[in-house]
């Protein structure tokens, strides 16, 4: 339990994936610009996350045993893109409230590429399945933070000024992330794997 | 007659060259393929190698899309790139491992996020599922060379400051003081924006205009 929380803490805070890896960049730019769908999108992220992290450990572990593990990225991003798909098709049926609130993010999520390098990290770490699953959970809840920040300053900066026509969007994001992510060096050394 | 056609067709492949290379830039016009863009450009070495994956895979999944692009229903399309991108992408993984085993291990777990590089599957989308075969491999390997620049110009910023080094090589006088921020992410974010700022200004492109 002590190291699932430990794995949690480190993948929200030290090991953001956002921050510190540098990926899920795409989304981060496009979808930053207001608050409410940051958080849309965040959520979406953090539940497919989740869920594909847990469904690929028992693959990636079947296809070790069976000597199969050059076509495990193939694997995975069907797996991703399958998980997608039927949440979709779920969330459709059964809350149709909460579909129409998140329904236009699913798609964009299965090219999300922090949803894939999870899976390819916790292959390189040898997790153990709880462990997996917290630290699944914890990069989700780490990229959600950083879309989440990203989008409030954004609000906040578009009503004091214009920023110059060259730094819009993608830009001016990179120059937050940037600050953002300096002080996220700040948590390094609390938690580590 | 013929030296028109010639001519014709010269101006179809610079145009789709220009396009892919300066006008419709996949990372500064675009803001696709960030990702890759930052997390490896800490040293040349890995720059280089992701460029020539990207390109290759790119040009790659294009020309077989274009290929195949009357076969494929229009509801499956995104998983058909996904198969077909991530097969390139474990050649590719396995071509490195096998030739170059320490820039495999140095790239890690990003050459299997070329899968996910909005780039490749932009082009898949936008160009290669509705031109021919010859047109495809043109604007494909166009974005490559642009995505591969930009990777060249911020790893050779980074690495210069960060370590001192060009390929490896001290380049930099006596006493100079390594910039550690450099390699780490906050750096690879602000030379992005720097290079963003300083492209766009140049092209005066702004974002309504991409």
């Amino acid at each position: 339990m002590e190291r699932m929380i430990t794995v949690f803490l480190a993948s929200v805070l030290t090991h953001n994936i956002a921050l510190t890896y540098i990926l899920g960049m795409c989304p981060l730019i496009a979808i930053s610009k207001n608050l409410k769908t940051a958080k849309g999108m965040g959520i979406s992220v953090i539940a497919v996350i989740t869920i594909t992290g847990a469904i690929n450990w028992p693959i990636y572990k079947f296809l070790k045993n069976s000597g199969a593990e050059t076509i495990s990225l193939l694997v995975f991003i069907i797996t991703i893109a399958a998980t997608v798909q039927l949440l979709e098709m779920l969330l459709d049926k059964f809350i149709p409230s909460l579909y129409n609130a998140f329904g236009i993010f699913l798609p964009l999520i299965t090219v999300n590429c922090a949803v894939l390098a999870v899976s390819l990290f916790f292959v390189s770490r040898t997790f153990t399945f709880l462990e997996t699953v917290a630290f699944s959970f914890g990069s989700g809840v780490g990229w959600a933070l950083a879309i989440v920040l990203i989008a409030a300053i954004r609000e906040k900066l578009a009503l004091t000024g214009k920023v110059p026509s060259g730094l819009e969007g993608a830009g001016i994001v990179m120059v937050i992330a940037g600050v953002i992510s300096l002080a996220f060096t700040g948590f390094g050394g609390i938690v580590n794997f | 007659m013929k030296k028109k056609l010639i001519r014709l067709r010269y101006t179809k492949w610079y145009q789709l060259l220009s396009r892919g290379i300066f006008k419709d830039h996949p990372i500064y016009a675009m803001a696709l393929g960030i990702c890759s863009a930052l997390a490896v450009t800490n040293r040349i070495e890995n720059a280089i190698g992701m460029g020539v994956g990207v390109t290759l895979v790119l040009m790659a999944s294009s020309a077989t899309t274009s290929m195949i692009r009357k076969y494929i229903p229009g509801r499956v399309r995104m998983v058909t790139y996904m198969v077909l991108i991530s097969t390139f992408v474990i050649a590719f993984q396995l071509f490195l491992q096998a030739f170059f085993f320490d820039l495999s291990k140095q790239l890690g777990a990003y050459t299997g996020l070329i899968i996910t590089n909005c780039i490749v599957m932009g082009r898949a989308e936008a160009f290669a599922v509705k031109n021919p075969v010859n047109f495809s491999m043109i604007d494909a390997f166009a974005n490559g060379i642009g995505y591969t620049i930009t990777l060249l110009v911020l790893s050779f910023v980074r690495e210069i400051l960060a370590f001192g080094t060009l390929l490896g090589h001290s380049v930099v006088p006596e006493g100079w003081v390594n910039w550690t921020v450099m390699a780490m992410a906050p750096g690879a974010f602000f030379v992005m924006a720097l290079y963003i700022w300083v492209m766009r200004t140049a092209a005066k492109l702004d974002q309504e205009a991409a």
